[in-house]
């Protein structure tokens, strides 16, 4: 694949190195000259000098035939009309922005920027999920179905500990995929198998039914199956 | 009518007091308060300190029921960007944006943005008075 990287920064520095050793054809766009300089001493003459949102120097470096436009640069409006230019000038397939903040999501998806990565809440999320009593770990999103695989642990309190999955008021649409007990090899669960304390689930939800989901494996509740 | 300008420069400025004193309700946004020093001693509108990029400080300016909404920063991507948050997410009647850079420009008039560039105007005003 032909891909433009605008922004020769660290991330544009390591993910340009990492789409060369995949074998693609990579050219990235860099404002600062200095950086340039270095980018091209380590990998060859890949990078530009120029504003990487300018339709002269996205036509000179022949965007129109790239098949990706990857945005990364520190500022989110850069990034955004990088994208955009690419989009609309030169009909790339597909354009791939980096955002700050994490509200910007929304904006960019509503503007048409195909994918959007933000810095910010990966790396909030992992730290959090090094957090020991973190309830709920986001392990995947697949984005275009609107779902989530989150990973919850079971603490001994829990009303569904001791009960049989088909027991338990799961939120329609959610679905547990793995239990994971301590002691035992992880196994697919089916309606009868026990929850326990200290089990992982990794369950499939969507964003919404995330929280139910949660208060249902990890609060205290009464179900209709729970009395006596 | 309700306007909202992001970007307190010469021209922010001045086209605050001029709206203010045509009897609109203006409020001016500047992610630096001592650009507000620009504004005449007159000038009874709002002036805001906040990011124009940032969804809160936009609402707070009364994005959401402004008429009109116009971006005067010194960067064209930040006024395509707050241009189009306002007229996309808050759904603001007008939105003008200014943009220096005339191929930028003619890119995003033709996706429906309301632009001016002053480079191409000036360009064309000082040739007239040049050749004229």
């Amino acid at each position: 694949m032909y891909i433009v990287v605008v922004g020769g920064g660290r991330l544009g520095y390591y993910l340009s190195k990492a789409l060369l050793t995949e074998g693609h054809e990579v050219v990235i766009v860099e404002k600062n000259a200095s950086f340039c300089q270095i980018i091209n001493d380590e990998l060859g003459g890949v990078c530009v000098h120029g504003d990487g949102c300018e339709t002269v120097l996205l036509s000179e470096v022949g965007t129109a035939r790239a098949d990706m436009l990857i945005a990364v640069t520190g500022d989110d409006e850069d990034n955004l009309v990088a994208c955009q230019v690419a989009k609309h000038k030169f009909q790339v397939p597909r354009t791939i922005a980096r955002i700050r903040n994490p509200q910007n999501e929304i904006v960019f998806k509503e503007l048409g920027i195909d994918v959007t990565v933000s810095s910010t809440s990966v790396i909030l999320e992992h730290i959090q999920e090094e957090v020991p009593t973190h309830p709920l770990t986001h392990l995947l999103s697949i984005r275009d179905q609107g779902l989530e695989v989150v990973e919850i642990k079971i603490p001994a309190e829990s009303s569904a500990v001791g009960k049989r999955i088909k027991e338990l008021p799961l939120p329609k649409g959610t679905r547990l995929a793995l239990v994971i007990h301590q002691t035992q090899k992880p196994k697919v669960p089916s309606a009868d198998t026990v929850i326990r304390a200290e089990d992982r689930v990794i369950a499939i939800t969507s964003s919404e039914l995330e929280e139910e989901l949660r208060n249902t494996l990890r609060g205290t509740w009464n179900g209709p199956e729970t009395e006596g | 009518m309700r306007i909202v300008i992001m970007g307190c420069g010469r021209v922010g400025a001045h086209l605050a007091g001029l709206l203010d004193s045509d009897g609109h309700s203006v409020t001016i946004l500047d992610t630096d308060a001592y650009s507000f020093r620009r504004l005449p001693p007159d000038f009874k509108g709002t002036a805001l300190v906040g990011n124009g990029l940032d969804q809160e400080a936009l609402k707070k300016a009364g994005i959401e029921e402004a008429d009109i909404f116009v971006a005067l920063t010194q960067g064209d991507n930040r006024n395509v960007m707050a241009t189009q948050i306002a007229k996309h997410i808050f759904s603001v009647p007008k939105v003008v944006c200014r943009i220096y850079d005339p191929l930028r420009q003619e890119l995003y008039s033709t996706l429906g943005l309301e632009t001016l560039s002053p480079t191409t105007v000036f360009a064309q005003m000082l040739r007239e008075r040049l050749e004229g």
